[in-house]
């Protein structure tokens, strides 16, 4: 793979000032799939061109090629490297196994690290890793919280390990409930509070010394739409007082709303970063979604509509629906429409809107996120 | 910072934290002393006639053996509880707390020895009731409990090793009768070890559990201890040497 004919083209391409957007476009026309390009650009070129970044001044989080290698032949991650800044909330987006809890487990101690090095608030994750549980909060997939002790035991006991006096553990308990809304439930054992307020109080106890950086390894898993809508609710307040927050999250929705920068993960690789509108960008353009009434013309509907694309449309049989990137903005939509007419087919509804990650996420890898 | 006094804070706070559990789930106690209680009638009304010990009523006998096996089989508990710690993911959390790396298994442990001094006294209450005396003075029956406590707190290591290792609270359980059953029938806990058959005698003769019973059985009944506390103190201090340094390191690997 190493001396694979793309990566000498790619790297000559670039002597010649062309940007990846531009190298993609020519290979992609030139025949190769999106899938295979990734594949390559990941793995190889990106990575060998990485120079030795220096940790920035406003970054908390500085990763440095950590691969993750399970039974020594599972790679959990691989080669991952990633930076997370001070004040900004981070999102790390992959479907389930694609290595996101690896990499919050090892930055939070939970897992050795073997390769690779990773600096968090300013502490050696391998050599400091006692001084960095005192400034890191986590809030890992299960609540995490004391079945049958009351809410204010739990935080109390969190903020004793922490080696806060008694007084401090007790009154920063007492704010906790109070900002998450657990008042009243206080001096209740735990196995009578609902999903919802388990998450909470966690979330609670993760917060006790008010860390630096706040970890939620999927925060919303398990919970109904009203309880995900409050605990993001929560975490914007939270980075709106100044709180720096890495989350995973398998929901492309949750990353769209709460992360200034996304990671996308998928297979221990990073398979792309940026803003939630940057990472629209690299589908290119818009997204023409069509919905039509008879299932049996779908077929027609694709060939028809597939000259307007920039890509091939990819189709829901269970929906009807049918989403095709294209790159010509409102014109488009007219044309199409102008064509499926004539053609009497009837169209349920047609928009053309901006990518969604779900989209990103076919574009990078040729699968779905879900 | 105090690393001295934050291990010991954090111990303490893990003990305080298990204890409550029992305060608040008292099934749990009544369930670890129903069975023992029951393993006390059952065998002096059952099989205790027809159990020849020569040293008086079998309830006497019988007693200090219970006392241990109760420890035994409580130590079990430990690995359990870390089990279900671990399940529920508040290992995770303790993990990513500054806290002392060895408080959690110690928590735990002492959590186990002070739930075993309670069901000892219980059952020594029960025994009291049904003819077993401490005729031998109190500090000898103190001195007794003591090595009762003693060799329930080295178990409990050996129980959170296997806990820390097999993952789940049922294997646990399992794993835990696999060694406690051999260990508790081929000793003195029961019937005079002279009684046995030669290669389960062998055994039982070198079971560190005969060993304490034996001790904690001269000291009651007021017979001379001869070496069985030497042997007795060598084996928990042995199993102590080997199992607290395991079971650290399962924790500390824990992934």
């Amino acid at each position: 793979m190493a001396n694979h004919p793309l990566i000498s083209y790619v790297e000559e391409a670039r002597g010649r000032g062309m940007s990846n957007k531009q190298i993609i476009d020519a290979l992609t026309s030139a025949g190769w799939q999106t899938h295979d390009l990734t594949n390559i650009f990941l793995e190889h070129i990106e990575v060998s061109r990485e120079p030795a970044i220096p940790e920035s001044a406003d970054s908390i989080v500085t990763v440095r090629n950590v691969s993750k290698i399970y039974n020594k032949t599972i790679k959990a991650l691989d080669n991952v490297s990633l930076e997370v800044k001070r004040g900004s909330v981070t999102a790390l987006l992959g479907p389930n196994g694609a290595g996101k809890t690896t990499l919050v487990r090892i930055l939070t101690t939970l897992l050795t690290l073997e390769h690779g090095t990773a600096r968090v608030a300013g502490f050696d994750i391998v050599r400091d890793a006692q001084e960095l549980r005192s400034v890191i909060g986590l809030a890992g997939q299960y609540a995490a919280v004391d079945e049958t002790l009351t809410g204010r035991e739990n935080l109390e006991m969190v903020g004793r390990l922490y080696h806060l006096s008694v007084p401090t553990s007790r009154q920063r308990a007492d704010e906790l409930l109070h900002q998450f809304n657990l008042d009243e439930a206080s001096d209740r054992v735990l196995k009578t509070y609902s999903g919802g307020m388990r998450r909470r109080l966690d979330l609670a106890a993760s917060l006790v010394i008010r860390p630096q950086i706040l970890f939620l390894d999927e925060p919303t898993t398990g919970l109904d739409p009203r309880g995900r809508f409050a605990l993001w609710h929560v975490i914007r307040e939270l980075v709106k007082d100044g709180t720096t927050v890495l989350l995973t999250t398998q929901y492309l929705e949750e990353a769209d709303q709460l992360a200034h920068k996304i990671f996308v993960i998928d297979h221990g690789h990073i398979i792309a970063q940026g803003t939630a509108d940057e990472l629209k960008k690299q589908v290119g353009g818009d997204v023409l979604e069509l919905h039509i009434a008879d299932h049996g013309l779908i077929d027609e509907t694709v060939r028809l509509i597939t000259p307007f694309g920039s890509e091939a449309p990819r189709v829901d049989e269970d929906t009807n629906i049918i989403t095709m990137p294209v790159s010509g903005g409102a014109s488009i939509l007219i044309d199409a429409v102008r064509e499926l007419d004539s053609a009497n087919i009837k169209i349920n509804d047609i928009v053309l809107r901006r990518p969604s990650l779900d989209d990103v996420f076919m574009a990078l890898t040729g699968h779905s996120a879900e | 910072m105090n690393n001295f006094s934050h291990t010991f804070s954090d111990i303490r706070v893990m003990t305080k934290r298990n204890l409550i559990k029992y305060r608040r789930v008292p099934q749990l106690l009544v369930f670890s002393t129903i069975q023992p209680v029951m393993f006390l009638l059952l065998f002096t009304y059952v099989f205790g006639g027809a159990i020849v010990t020569g040293t008086g009523t079998y309830i006497n006998y019988l007693l200090p053996g219970i006392l241990v096996q109760t420890v035994l089989f409580g130590a079990m508990q430990t690995g359990i509880g870390l089990v279900d710690d671990l399940s529920r993911g508040m290992i995770d959390r303790f993990r990513s707390l500054p806290m002392a790396r060895s408080a959690v298994l110690a928590g735990r442990t002492i959590t186990d020895v002070i739930r075993n001094l309670f069901v000892v006294i219980l059952m020594t209450i029960v025994g009291l009731f049904i003819g077993f005396r401490i005729d031998h003075g109190i500090f000898n029956f103190l001195g007794a409990v003591a090595l009762i406590a003693l060799f329930g707190f080295a178990f409990s290591w050996v129980s959170a090793t296997i806990g820390l290792a097999v993952k789940t609270p049922e294997t646990a359980q399992v794993a835990g009768f696999i060694w406690v059953f051999p260990l508790a029938f081929g000793s003195s806990i029961f019937v005079p070890v002279s009684s046995m058959s030669s290669a389960i005698r062998a055994f039982a003769e070198h079971n560190p559990i005969t060993y304490v019973v034996n001790t904690v059985r001269a000291l009651t009944l007021g017979l001379p201890v001869g070496n069985n506390i030497w042997f007795a103190l060598a084996w928990i201090a042995g199993i102590m040497i080997v199992f607290v340094p395991l079971a650290v390191n399962r924790y500390r690997s824990i992934s």
